[in-house]
């Protein structure tokens, strides 16, 4: 949809009110973008900040710009990088898909449920966010410990000799990713589903489809959006998660969030962290650009037809 | 003897529905119904809003469990069947096609779930898009017809299995009311093309009389009375019947004469008596109900001769109809009686046609009323 057309055909109240939304992400999401593509072309220098700026004035009214490409040159020749992203990438894809297979059934069953007990279960799933998400990933480390609550428990009833490794592990990583991120794939899977008309389940039965082929051909297709709003509400924080790998991860757990933690507050090499960021942004607009498109061709094939 | 149970074997009914009961916690939204239907009926039930169609025909396609009673169908007993197991399809008032679905795929969805080899069930498709003229849609998806062009996807797609028994929930219930006219012999004729058995649902009488072959009024869970539309709408059991089919001017009270020829009921609204020579005869003093039918009532200006089955009255309102017009008889109790008359009726006598406020005299043939006992 273009945008300009869309703002024509409103009328001049509702352009501003849709007008915000777009303010905002450009404020915070455009303008600090492009502050950090700036960074990323400059080089690291001793000063604050510590990076060069790319346009100088000099003598006689010369305008000098410099563009410093050498943290991408570094990013694409150091196979370091592509193995990080690549990993980023894994354990998002593994979390979205763990938290799919987790999340779906449970969004299914509340929006069966009668609406008044619904509203308790999604309080519940809600629940967790009254807790602060640092305080919680904490609480899974006092709970997997070598000699946390899990593993002391088990030691005392006999069930095993010596601690499990439960901690600093793939494990520990998927199970916090998964557990911190499920709530982001049961919402918007919810209101999918509940819209749902019920009639057309009794429909697909009436004309012989018992429960599991009606599920198929009936409800998972008509999920489909909410299946892809949950995986990117999902996926797209997970790619850039920093908190858990390293709380929880194991040491070689490989995370483009570690890695621009290192840059930045490490090495203090902030050009390096903007241009890790920079190649981050663009690995995930580009399948999210796609998934879009095929949406709104979706939602106008509706509208004009 | 013989003969007579080779007969009856040979009429058993198609569908038979055995006291059939089902109650939602205290509600009971179906109390007791009993009904054979016979091979290609169309079957109607009529009845207002919330007396339990609805819960009955789910019942019948295996969406609600009967709390008790039985459903038999050619001979198999389906009360316990779950509905994709049962060899009946139902139209939906709401059509629930599949909206991620072609018109094609939608009709294909049934053949498809019976492991139908392709071949045959595109050309059971392509037959099923002839039938209701849809073919030139064939590719299109729901959201893009009309509600017309989705009632008949609807119909072809509850159709294409070749049901042993088609459910109807308010099939036009969508439709606006010229669509619907047009659309109802449309779908009679498709239904007998097909040689279908079927019950539809509808809470509009016209409707139910235009396209059934049998009618079943319900009410409050219970069904009052079946017959053909004429039986129906000539001989009412009870007083629902009487009003719910037609209009109709109800009398109550005592029978004050029993004789062999005739019953007299002594009706105060009236302020006289209504003579009937025909029907039931029942035990004086029994208050009982007269119907008469506002066809049946006569309008004259002149006195007409006192006596039962007349009176006199003020004209309190007229509506005119094109061929007829229907007056509102104020009479001398307060009681308003509605008469029709032909519009010719004023001409050929020569006369002014009465208009709001004259004296009229209404009066009827003793053989019109229809006693009713409830
Ligand atoms: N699932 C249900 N739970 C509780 N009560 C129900 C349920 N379904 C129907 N009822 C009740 O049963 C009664 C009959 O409902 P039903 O839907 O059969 O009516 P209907 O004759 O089809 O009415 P309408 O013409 O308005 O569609 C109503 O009083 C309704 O409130
Ligand atoms: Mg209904």
């Amino acid at each position: 949809m273009n945008i300009q057309r869309l703002f024509k055909r409103l009328k001049p109240g509702r352009g501003a009110v849709i007008s915000i939304p777009y303010f905002w992400l450009l404020l915070f999401f455009l303008v600090p973008f492009f502050i950090v593509l700036k960074i990323s072309f400059a080089e690291q220098d001793l000063a604050i900040p510590p990076f060069t700026s790319l346009m100088n004035l000099e003598e006689g009214g010369l305008l000098h710009l410099t563009l410093n490409l050498g943290n991408f040159d570094f990013i694409l020749s150091d196979d370091f990088y592509a193995k990080t992203y690549l990993s980023s990438l894994q354990t998002a894809l593994f979390t979205t898909l763990m938290c799919l297979l987790l999340g779906y059934p449970i969004a299914y069953a509340i929006a069966r449920t009668d609406p008044a007990r619904r509203n308790v279960l999604l309080m519940l799933v809600m629940l967790p966010f009254w807790t602060s998400f640092l305080l919680r990933v904490y609480a899974w480390m006092g709970l997997l410990n070598e000699n946390g609550l899990i593993n002391s428990f088990l030691l005392a009833i006999g069930v095993i000799n010596e601690p499990l490794m439960l901690f600093h592990n793939d494990f520990s990583l998927y199970l916090v990713m998964v557990y911190a991120y499920l709530p982001f794939m049961i919402l918007p899977l919810f209101s999918h589903l509940v819209k749902m008309d019920g009639r057309l389940l009794e429909a697909a039965s009436d004309l012989g489809a018992g429960p599991i082929k009606a599920f198929f051909t009936i409800t998972l297709p008509l999920s489909k959006n909410g299946i892809i709003a949950g995986s990117m509400m999902v996926f797209i924080p997970a790619v850039g998660e920093f908190v858990i790998p390293e709380l929880v991860g194991g040491p070689d757990t490989l995370m483009i969030g570690k890695v621009l933690w290192n840059e930045f507050f490490d090495n203090n090499n902030w050009p390096m962290a903007a241009a890790v960021a920079t190649v981050m942004v663009l690995l995930l607009i580009v399948p999210i650009a796609f998934l879009h498109r095929f949406e709104t061709r979706q939602l106008e094939g509706k509208g004009n037809e | 003897m013989v003969d007579a149970a080779k007969q009856s074997a040979s009429e058993k009914p198609y569908l038979s529905i055995a006291n059939i009961v089902k109650k939602f916690g205290d509600t009971t939204a179906v109390d007791g119904v009993t009904l054979d239907i016979q091979r290609k009926e169309i079957f109607a039930l009529l009845g207002s809003s919330g007396c339990g169609k609805s819960t009955l025909l789910r019942m019948l396609a295996g969406m609600e469990r009967p709390t008790s009673g039985q459903i038999i169908l050619d001979g198999q007993d389906i009360t316990k069947l779950a509905p994709y197991d049962r060899p009946i399809n139902m139209m939906f008032q709401s059509y629930a096609l599949f909206p991620h679905m072609s018109v094609a795929d939608n009709i294909a969805f049934g053949l498809k779930q019976d492991k139908m080899p392709k071949g045959e069930i595109d050309a059971r498709v392509a037959e099923m898009l002839d039938l209701v003229q849809m073919r030139k849609y064939a590719n299109r998806k729901p959201y893009q017809l009309s509600g017309g062009q989705q009632q008949r996807v609807a119909l072809a797609r509850s159709l294409a299995k070749r049901p042993k028994l088609l459910l109807l929930d308010e099939p036009l219930g969508a439709l606006d009311k010229k669509l619907r006219q047009q659309t109802q012999l449309e779908l009679v004729n498709t239904l007998e093309s097909v040689g279908v058995t079927c019950i539809m649902v509808t809470h509009d009488q016209e409707e139910a009389m235009t396209m059934a072959t049998r009618i079943g009024i319900m009410s409050e869970g219970q069904l009052l009375q079946v017959g053909t539309p004429a039986e129906i709408y000539d001989y009412p059991n009870c007083r629902f019947t009487a009003e719910f089919i037609g209009d109709t001017n109800l009398f109550t009270g005592p029978v004050v004469v029993d004789e062999p020829d005739r019953v007299e009921i002594e009706a105060a609204e009236l302020g006289g008596r209504i003579w009937i020579d025909h029907g039931i005869t029942g035990p004086k003093g029994m208050q009982v109900w007269a119907s008469i039918r506002p066809e049946d009532v006569r309008v004259d200006r002149d006195p007409v001769a006192a006596g039962p089955n007349a009176a006199k009255g003020s004209v309190a309102e007229i509506a005119y109809f094109g061929s007829y017009s229907v007056y509102h008889v104020k009479l001398g109790s307060g009681k308003v009686l509605k008469a029709m008359v032909p519009v010719n009726r004023w001409h050929e006598a020569n006369l002014e046609p009465p208009t709001w406020g004259d004296q009229v005299y209404v009066s009827w043939r003793a053989d019109m009323p229809v006693v009713l006992t409830r």
